[in-house]
């Protein structure tokens, strides 16, 4: 790490204090570049939204960050501990939602803990119960559930609200903000939807061909609303980058 | 959410049984009307000499037949040496079918060794190894066995191997990020997400295990249903033979329920809740 730190100042210092650091990242898909020497940071316990076009490139970046993907160009640094959540809940159906939330952890202590998180994403009472007779928003908190009994210090959220209605989506927000709050992980945000980005996170980031052009910091406390006129400007900044005129 | 599951699985749900619901009772009623009504016309016609009982019995004299039968101990010796065979053919064919899938489903290796034989040999009609079967095993109960087994392992080998293959690669992503060994992968996620068409492989499997049964008993036996319906041709017993095609219906269906029980107990996440699951 001395002689990595001595070589490169710049890149050891950051990923010393940093949850996540990213550097020099490019990914290519035959002849097409996705991401091109994308570099980021995420501190600890920070809360970061990454928007961008369909197509940008953000799940390639998760997955990557994932370890889904190889990283063949640059470097990722991320915690031991990541927990995904995709935008289908991925629940296996042959197991019961506690199964599904200890999947792959031996031991009783573990069944416990299920319960116990499974209370604080409110679904307790449906512990013993088939995923395939969970609703659409009861499914992925589950899979919030299975993320995040693993303490992860990172936990990515690929869309996770997409295919839900409006209501359970504030809802899903809510819980997710609370969750994070107690859990103090690091979090990674995809999402399309400008107005959740300036609801939950600390920091909001565009995606735009293959590198990260914009980034804007969203210092309101919260529980913010999303009427609230102080984000106007944010907003408009966002849309902006995202090409949408106002 | 249980209209939902249901007409997920449309097929499973009507076959559920009814209960004892007057409803029920007249669908099931129904259903079995128009065989009824054809025992009947048969019986009728038999005993007004329009269907000569030498060349078709009736269905009483084919009753008492079995009953006769059952007494002097024929039909339950030869049912159970047939039974023996199939069970033991269908364990035999089962376990080598699955374990052929699993080698070809989970490694590639495994499947350039396996699969491509496989593919070929199925086209093989198995009846038609029968003559080769006896050259080579005798005419004991090896070849019998080891005929049923030849059939059954196609049907188990084809659906399972094609249950691995489809698993969601969505879920084997999940285990990655899991962080899930490979062990673990197959033992959650592999193995119950093929289930389904392991199971649709083993039905078909039952029912080609009774056919197989039938031509290898009566081919050459000493026993068996089959080597009782062949016995009884030498003496013109035409009630005789109906007694054993009866015997060969019922086994068929029994074990075709059996299997649907089987698939009932092992998939209740396809429909219903655990017992003791929340309500909504
Ligand atoms: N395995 C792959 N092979 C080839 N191209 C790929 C592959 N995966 C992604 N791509 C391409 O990379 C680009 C970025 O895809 P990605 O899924 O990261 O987009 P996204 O930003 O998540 O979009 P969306 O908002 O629609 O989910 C797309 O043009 C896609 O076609
Ligand atoms: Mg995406």
């Amino acid at each position: 790490m001395a002689v990595a730190s001595a070589l490169r100042p710049d890149v050891d210092t950051a990923i010393a204090d940093n949850a996540v650091s990213i550097r020099h990242f490019t990914r290519r898909f035959g002849e097409s570049t996705v991401l091109r020497n994308l570099n980021l940071d995420i501190a600890p316990g920070e809360f970061v939204a990454l928007l961008g076009h369909s197509g940008s490139g953000k799940s390639t970046l998760l997955r990557a960050l994932a370890g889904l993907d190889p990283v063949d160009e640059g470097q990722i640094q991320r915690p031991k501990n990541v927990s995904v959540v995709f935008q289908e809940h991925r629940l296996l159906p042959w197991k019961s939602v506690r199964d599904n939330v200890t999947l792959g952890l031996d031991g009783k202590e573990w069944d416990q803990q299920a319960g116990t998180i499974l209370q604080e994403v409110g679904l307790g009472h449906r512990t013993e119960a088939w995923p395939l007779t969970l609703s659409g928003g009861e499914a992925q908190r589950a899979a919030l559930a299975r993320a995040l009994i693993r303490e992860p210090q990172l936990l990515m959220l690929d869309e996770p609200f997409a295919a839900l209605d409006a209501l359970t989506r504030l809802r899903m927000q809510k819980l997710v903000l609370d969750l994070w709050k107690k859990h103090n992980c690091a979090v990674l945000l995809v999402t399309h939807d400008v107005d959740e980005a300036l609801a939950l996170a600390d920091r909001a980031l565009v995606l735009e061909r293959g590198e990260i052009r914009t980034e804007v910091e969203i210092p309101m406390a919260r529980p913010r609303r999303h009427a609230d006129p102080a984000f106007e400007a944010l907003r408009e900044r966002l849309l902006g980058a995202l090409g949408v005129s106002v | 959410m249980v209209e939902l599951v249901m007409n997920l699985f449309p097929a499973r749900a009507s076959m559920r049984p009814t209960g004892l619901r007057f409803g029920g009772f007249l669908s099931l009623c129904r259903r079995y009307l128009s065989v009824i009504v054809l025992l009947v016309l048969w019986q009728i016609g038999a005993q007004a000499g329009l269907i000569p009982t030498r060349l078709l019995a009736s269905p009483i004299q084919i009753l008492e037949t079995a009953w006769s039968l059952t007494l002097d101990k024929t039909l339950p010796q030869n049912l159970l040496v047939s039974l023996g065979r199939a069970a033991a053919g269908l364990a035999l064919g089962i376990g080598i079918g699955v374990v052929l899938a699993l080698i070809a489903g989970l490694s590639r290796l495994g499947e350039d060794l396996v699969d491509a034989p496989m593919q070929m040999a199925r086209t093989l009609p198995a009846l038609a190894l029968v003559p080769l079967f006896i050259l080579w095993f005798g005419i004991g109960e090896l070849p019998k066995i080891l005929l049923v087994a030849l059939g059954v392992k196609f049907p188990v080998y084809l659906n399972l191997y094609k249950g691995i293959r489809g698993i969601d690669p969505k879920l084997l992503e999940l285990a990655k990020t899991l962080g899930l060994s490979r062990w673990k992968t197959i033992r959650d996620i592999v193995i119950p997400g093929a289930l389904p068409d392991l199971l649709v492989g083993i039905r078909f499997a039952v029912g080609i295990s009774w056919l197989m049964l039938v031509v290898a008993e009566q081919v050459n036996a000493e026993s068996g249903i089959g080597h009782m319906m062949m016995d009884a041709e030498d003496f013109l017993r035409t009630d005789i033979i109906l007694v054993g095609l009866a015997v060969y219906a019922v086994l068929g269906l029994l074990s075709d329920q059996l299997v649907r029980l089987a698939e009932g107990r092992l998939l209740v996440w396809r429909g219903r809740r655990l017992p003791n699951g929340g309500t909504r």
